[in-house]
């Protein structure tokens, strides 16, 4: 099973998003914003990091490009939890280094649905 | 696996109601035309979560709702809409509709919809055409959805593809999950070995999948890696066979896929309620018994700062230190360290008091905890009101126990409003009298000895003593008027049913009265006074202890027993001059003091004790009020004052009437605090019960 690391200022996002990871066998770690996340990652390996878009501090988009910047987290599959529907953000997570990401609203079985696809 | 949504609901809610709270102080703040980029931020981050969350939580009428907030406030961030009144109102009013609905979602009940739709309407208005052409300009239908025998499928990823955390094993996997698949691979833009990059793609593939599969299922495990990678995908055996190759950067098809699931949760517009009215009556019902609900599950929890914690930590640790010196000074004593002693000893006081306020501390909260709602209540009132105030705080910073706070919020609320109703003029009066157009309403916390001020101050038209006097005279609360001081006069205020509002607005003036604010404060221990000068306004001063967990006492014996009785209850002490007292109806006596009788409540008798003497002029009077009523406490001596630190007596033991709890003394002995409202009420019906008795 996977060691995830879950980033998002919504507590109730993150409440979700962990309990459902937990409960399919993940590891999960919570970061709640982009800042902490890459405070975490740089002390830490994850397989997968999940992260909002909008944040304090630090948002997804920003945190993507800095993970990607680490050698640990060159390839580990990151993914954006993004609201937009457009090709906007998709995009610039794309562009800052996101390997995809999962359009909110989502419920637990399309989030592990989508995870599946990344961490088998 | 099923995953039950409603667990997280209630944080969700705690959240998003946050997140409304912020995004209100900071609307507040925000001036026209001038919008801080940091502030926009802000709000726009908190109306985010609430949508991203309560569409992901059910919530599908505030995510609507709030989804138009936010695109908005997009437009504001982007720098394509300017900031006006009308926007900053209708968002503050939509931070109301959001709250409403919440609260709905919270308690279960259905909420007046009638507002939300107006407040929604005037949204869409202000959305207005930017808003249609973006939702016309939505997906494009797809062309050939099924194709019969399969799809060739040939992809060429660019060289850094990996980069983005794609994986190819992943994307074939999936594909493969779907049909029968056969790959190829084409080493042609395979580099020399000594030319390799290793997280460079090199490699394509051409791709048969057969079976009856959906171009929108492929399409999807293709989504992440659209625009990394050269990709065509066409029905196999057509003549599409030998298309040529489309660079994927160009289909718009994933985009059009992705944008489905997001359109169909997109605004449908609110129904407006059939029934509102009747909705309206529950929901604003409910409202009040939340608030209830609210306030007491707050009692349970308090979140202290880690500084305090450690703070205490600390001072734990230095009380060990001293300890452990007086210990060892213990176990070989002799006269000649009588000095280290006295050193140790006076340690340990200090690390007792220390402790003892840090600990006290750790129940305090900045009172902008109660402050911070005012900025919003008098922007409303301004506008209900057509005033102009500008409110000013000061000493928000000022802690105070979380309980007090609790309970001098309403308090708080009703002096304001007041301040802003009856004590600030209309803008046309103000420049009449030759003061600025703009009012000022002033909250000011600050502490002094072992207490916390609250003063509430505007620059309004001040009290009007002689309407207070006259309307003092009318209800026969006093014979005549010359001779009292502005303090007695004012003090009428607080008299119950007293109001000299000659117009009693919708604002202000609904019932509760200044009577109810002065015993909210006296049940706090705590004390108003009210100062004015004709044409410069008013200030009322709160007076409240910093906890009700110590309280200011006066000591006294009655017999062999020491009772407590809270300072701020007594209003003086003297020697009974017998003339003075009247016996009444068979036991109960009256004291005349002044003008009033007052009830003589022996305290030896209330407690059956037995006292030094039964002689009225042996005793002494100690004249207290308690629950607006006056009585005269008989007790045999008047001891020290001081601070005592208030023990529950039902937690340890039961609840007594008349005391309302106790303390432990230097001496280790236990003295009990006078409950004063509870001695004078027992008084009275212990009075009237010897009076039936007497009369049967």
């Amino acid at each position: 099973m996977a060691n995830i690391l879950a980033v998002d200022d919504s507590a109730s996002m993150r409440q979700m998003v962990v309990f459902t990871l937990r409960g399919a066998g993940h590891q999960v770690t919570e970061a709640a914003d982009g800042q902490a996340a890459l405070d975490l990652a740089k002390r830490q390996r994850f397989d997968l990091v999940l992260s909002d878009v909008n944040m304090p501090r630090m948002d997804g988009i920003t945190l993507a490009r800095e993970l990607r910047a680490l050698p640990a987290f060159k390839f580990t599959p990151i993914l954006m939890l993004t609201t937009e529907g457009g090709m906007g953000k998709k995009q610039e997570g794309k562009a800052a280094g996101a390997t995809g990401w999962i359009v909110k609203p989502f419920n637990p079985e399309q989030l592990l649905a989508t995870i599946k696809k990344v961490v088998g | 696996m099923s995953i039950d949504m409603e667990q997280f609901k209630a944080t969700f809610i705690e959240e998003s109601l946050e997140g409304l709270d912020i995004m209100e102080s900071v609307l507040l703040e925000m001036q026209p035309g001038a919008a801080d980029a940091e502030e926009v931020d802000n709000i726009f981050r908190a109306a985010h979560s609430i949508k991203g969350g309560s569409a992901t939580f059910g919530f599908s009428d505030i995510s609507n709702f709030t989804h138009v907030v936010e695109t908005l406030l997009d437009q504001i961030r982007a720098g394509e809409r300017e900031v006006t009144q009308e926007a900053i109102d209708l968002f503050l009013k939509s931070v109301d509709c959001i709250r409403d609905m919440l609260a709905g979602a919270q308690e279960g009940f259905e909420i007046n919809l009638d507002q939300v739709a107006e407040v929604k309407a005037g949204l869409d208005r202000m959305l207005g055409s930017v808003a249609q052409a973006a939702a016309e300009a939505g997906p494009e239908a797809q062309d050939d959805a099924t194709a019969a025998s399969g799809w060739q499928i040939v992809f060429k990823p660019f060289p850094d593809m990996l980069r983005s955390g794609n994986d190819v094993v992943r994307l074939f996997r999936e594909l493969d999950e779907m049909g029968e698949m056969k790959v190829e691979v084409d080493l042609e833009g395979l580099p020399a070995l000594v030319d390799m990059e290793p997280e460079e793609a090199c490699l394509s593939w051409t791709l048969a999948l057969h079976g009856e599969i959906d171009r929108e299922q492929i399409d999807e495990v293709f989504e992440w890696v659209d625009g990394d990678c050269e990709l065509s995908i066409v029905p196999l055996g057509g003549d599409g066979a030998v298309a040529a190759e489309i660079p994927a950067s160009e289909t718009p098809a994933p985009e059009a896929a992705a944008d489905g699931p997001a359109q169909a949760a997109s605004p449908a517009p609110l129904q407006a309620a059939p029934e509102a009215g009747e909705r309206r009556s529950r929901g604003d019902r409910r409202q009040g018994e939340r608030r209830k609900n609210r306030a007491s599950s707050e009692n349970s929890s308090i979140r202290v700062g880690i500084d305090k914690v450690d703070a205490l930590i600390n001072l734990v640790g230095e009380l060990v230190i001293t300890q452990s010196m007086l210990g060892q000074l213990g176990e070989d004593f002799s006269m000649d360290k009588v000095e280290r002693l006295k050193d140790g000893l006076a340690e340990l006081e200090r690390n007792t008091r220390e402790l003892q306020e840090n600990v006290m501390s750790i129940r305090m909260l900045p009172i902008s905890f109660a402050f911070n709602r005012f900025p919003r209540m008098v922007h409303d009132l301004c506008g209900k009101l057509g005033k102009k105030i500008e409110l000013k705080m000061s000493g928000e910073q000022t802690e105070l126990d979380k309980t007090v706070m609790e309970k001098i919020g309403d308090p708080l609320v009703h002096l304001v409003r007041n301040a802003v109703d009856h004590g600030i003029e209309t803008p046309e009066a103000r420049l009449q009298a030759g003061k600025p157009e703009t009012g000022t309403v002033h909250l000011n916390a600050y502490h002094q000895g072992g207490n916390i001020l609250i003063e509430i101050s505007d620059d309004g038209a001040g009290l009007n003593r002689e309407r207070i006097l006259a309307k003092a005279i009318e209800r026969g609360l006093t014979s005549g008027g010359d001779n009292l001081s502005d303090a007695e006069v004012f003090d009428f205020l607080f008299q119950p049913g007293f109001s000299t509002a000659e117009v009693v607005s919708d604002v202000s003036g609904r019932g509760v009265g200044m009577d109810v604010v002065k015993r909210n404060i006296t049940a706090l221990g705590g004390a108003i006074d009210v100062e004015s000068r004709p044409g410069n306004g008013s200030t009322f001063t709160i007076r409240l202890p910093l906890t009700l967990a110590i309280l200011d006492g006066q000591l006294v014996r009655v017999g062999e027993q020491t009772f407590i009785i809270p300072l701020v209850s007594i209003i003086e002490s003297l020697q009974v001059e017998p003339v003075r007292v009247n016996a009444i109806a068979g036991s109960a006596e009256l004291y005349k003091l002044r003008d009033d009788y007052l009830p003589i409540i022996r305290l030896y008798d209330a407690f059956g004790l037995k006292p030094d003497s039964t002689n009225l002029e042996d005793g002494l009077l100690v004249v207290v009020e308690g629950h607006g009523q006056q009585a005269g406490l008989l007790v045999d001596d008047l001891l020290a004052q001081q601070q005592v630190v208030i023990k529950s007596l039902e937690t340890n033991f039961k609840k007594v009437g008349g005391i309302s709890g106790a303390t432990i003394l230097g001496d280790g002995t236990v003295a009990l605090i006078v409950d004063i409202g509870g001695i004078i009420e027992l008084s009275q019906n212990g009075g009237h019960k010897r009076a039936n008795s007497a009369a049967a």
